[in-house]
């Protein structure tokens, strides 16, 4: 006999308000449906309402942890729309925020795995080491998560040589704090208990049911989309972080990999960093339309803009990586344990206000 | 960007069919309001190129649902039910044009209505700001 | 099998002191440029518009007539600074939240 539990919205492994309505035979889950649009704010909408220029703070409102991100993509757009050229240093920059921003938006989806797995003191050591992450991107944008610095042409703020040894300085801590606990999240007995053959999605699956990120990545779907080397990521030189099994630990390796990564491009990064102007000057306003792609920490991210040739935008539409992992998460839910939900669930790392804009 | 391919309403299931057999990856769909009709673009991804094929169709056309082709279109086209009123039909789950909507909300938010737009905020001239 | 490798942590969490700041009694130190609040200098504006027109949440207005008047509507500033770099008399700022100014007003 099979009955129905509502999971959610107010659940308190998660994070954000969203529901699943799982059909529960025994213990186990025979089948899961979202249940959506407690933070639908119709952003989409709104950004047709104001200024091309005034979207990119706008739309760096999307979600509140891969904020940059978010504004990096939508400029990426009007600058294809309206060919500016993006001054090298520029990019450099770009390339140091998006990954600061990667790194302590993993260092939070792995603390809240560790707080969905009752391992609550993992959960403080991590995020205790993600303040350092916050306190580089304060130092050198002035806000810890909307930091505002992404324009249209360019960038708004520069990395001064004292910024830059401050950043150094945090990197090299948070390398030596991470290296401590990676252990604890990859080799620990009862972490692995929770997480190994949980949640298994083969890479066939993931791939037909669109997983982006971590979650395609994790079954073995070699899929980074900074490997079509956007920004300066090109110069870099880089290979996306895979794993095999599928599972939640496969995904939670990709993220203790991608961080470990992600701190050598921001050393690179700093390294390689070219003196240029800021940001290219341009007039006009966009014309035409455009589909953008950028990797977030939770994968892809596509932006459709159609412009008509005034300062406000016809069209604006985003697809959220969390938007594309739904239907790989409903796949990987059946046939698991009522008990591995919230493991599994966080395990992908959902952004809830994200998929709903 | 470009349109690889015009898509009608009579082909669409035959030719989005073949998409995932090919080896694309279904990224998502995107509805563009333009005045008496409605653009649905269907992108689909393989080794970082985007494929976009785009459905030109009335503002009270019944478009055939691909959720049984990629289970990912499921909640894009609940969405576009939601958000625009365009009616798919033989969705896998329906959930009524309230999966992101909630009752007491405006029915077809998203579509544009001649001659009237929306400000954003409403400023208020007197109202008392800090400092 | 690994077990209770969080140790090494615990037995060092336990010797350098805590994290956190006693807080009343130490502030933090905001970095340089720390985008607080925004800030006018009434003497130097023209009452031009610009940040108004910039301005992404609507929180500024700006009227000429029948008075000069600039309006701020601080529960709606978002804090991006595109304002500041639009001044064309750069009487505007962003300063740190705690700069001791901030007692003063209200």
């Amino acid at each position: 006999m099979s009955m129905l539990i509502p999971f959610g919205p107010q659940h308190p492994v998660l994070p954000e308000p969203l529901q699943l309505r799982l059909e529960i035979n025994d213990e186990q889950v025979v089948s899961a449906m979202p249940v959506v649009g407690y933070v639908h704010r119709g952003l989409e909408k709104l950004a047709e309402q104001k200024d091309f220029q005034q979207d990119t703070y706008l739309i760096e409102r999307v979600c509140g942890i891969c904020s940059f991100i978010h504004s990096l993509t939508y400029c990426m757009g009007i600058e294809e729309l309206m060919n500016i050229e993006v001054p090298p240093r520029a990019k450099y920059l770009r390339v140091v925020w998006s990954e600061l921003h990667r790194m302590h938006s993993h260092l939070l989806a792995l603390g809240l795995l560790a707080d969905a797995f009752g391992f609550e003191n993992l959960f403080m050591q991590l995020w205790k080491t993600r303040e350092r992450v916050m306190d580089a991107m304060e130092c050198t944008t002035g806000a810890r998560v909307m930091l505002g610095s992404c324009c249209i042409g360019g960038v708004r703020k520069d990395i001064n040589p004292e910024q830059k040894k401050f950043v150094l300085e945090q990197l090299a801590a948070v390398e030596k704090e991470f290296n401590s606990l990676s252990r604890v999240l990859l080799d620990d007995y009862s972490v692995k208990e929770r997480l190994v053959g949980v949640g298994v999605i083969d890479r066939k699956t993931a791939y037909a049911t669109g997983a982006v990120g971590p979650t395609a990545r994790g079954s073995g779907v070699e899929m980074d989309h900074r490997m079509t080397g956007y920004c300066a990521y090109g110069d870099l030189g880089f290979q996306p972080v895979t794993e095999q099994d599928g599972d939640s630990y496969s995904r939670t390796k990709v993220r203790v990999r991608e961080l470990f990564q992600s701190i050598g491009l921001v050393r690179a990064a700093l390294d390689a960093m070219p003196d240029s102007e800021l940001k290219t000057p341009f007039k006009g306003n966009p014309n035409g339309e455009v589909a953008v792609r950028a990797e977030q920490p939770r994968g892809e991210v596509l932006y459709y803009l159609k412009a008509n040739g005034t300062d406000k935008l016809e069209r604006l539409r985003v697809r959220t990586p969390t938007f594309a992992n739904v239907a790989p998460l409903l796949s990987m839910l059946v046939g698991c344990s009522l008990a591995d939900v919230a493991v599994i669930i966080l395990s992908v790392d959902p952004c809830v206000s994200c998929t709903e804009r | 960007m470009t349109i690889q391919e015009e898509l009608t309403l009579d082909n669409l299931l035959e030719k989005l069919a073949s998409m995932p057999l090919r080896g694309y990856r279904f990224v998502t769909m995107t509805t563009v309001d333009c005045g008496d009709s409605f653009d649905i673009y269907y992108h689909f991804d393989r080794k970082y190129k985007l494929v976009n094929l785009r459905l030109k169709i009335a503002r009270d056309a019944k478009v055939p649902s691909i959720s049984g082709i990629c289970s990912a279109a499921l909640i894009v086209e609940n969405e576009i039910q939601d958000l625009f009123g365009i009616t798919f039909t033989g969705l896998a789950i329906d959930y009524q044009r309230h999966f992101l909507l909630g009752d007491t909300a405006p029915e077809k938010p998203f579509c544009r209505v001649p001659g009237v737009s929306v400000s954003a905020v409403e400023v208020k001239k007197s109202a008392g700001g800090a400092q | 099998m690994k077990l209770f490798t969080i140790m090494k942590d615990i037995a060092r969490n336990t010797v350098c002191g805590p994290v956190t700041r006693n807080y009343p009694a130490v502030k933090r130190v905001p970095f340089p440029g720390e985008r607080g609040k925004l800030v006018m200098d009434p003497e130097k504006c023209i009452f031009c518009g610009i940040c108004a027109r910039k301005c992404p949440s609507h929180a500024l207005t700006v009227t000429r007539k029948p008075e000069q008047e600039w309006k701020f509507e601080r529960f709606r500033c978002i804090l991006c600074g595109s304002c500041v770099e639009a001044c064309p008399k750069k009487c505007l700022r962003l300063v740190p939240r705690l700069e001791p100014e901030d007692n003063s007003a209200r």
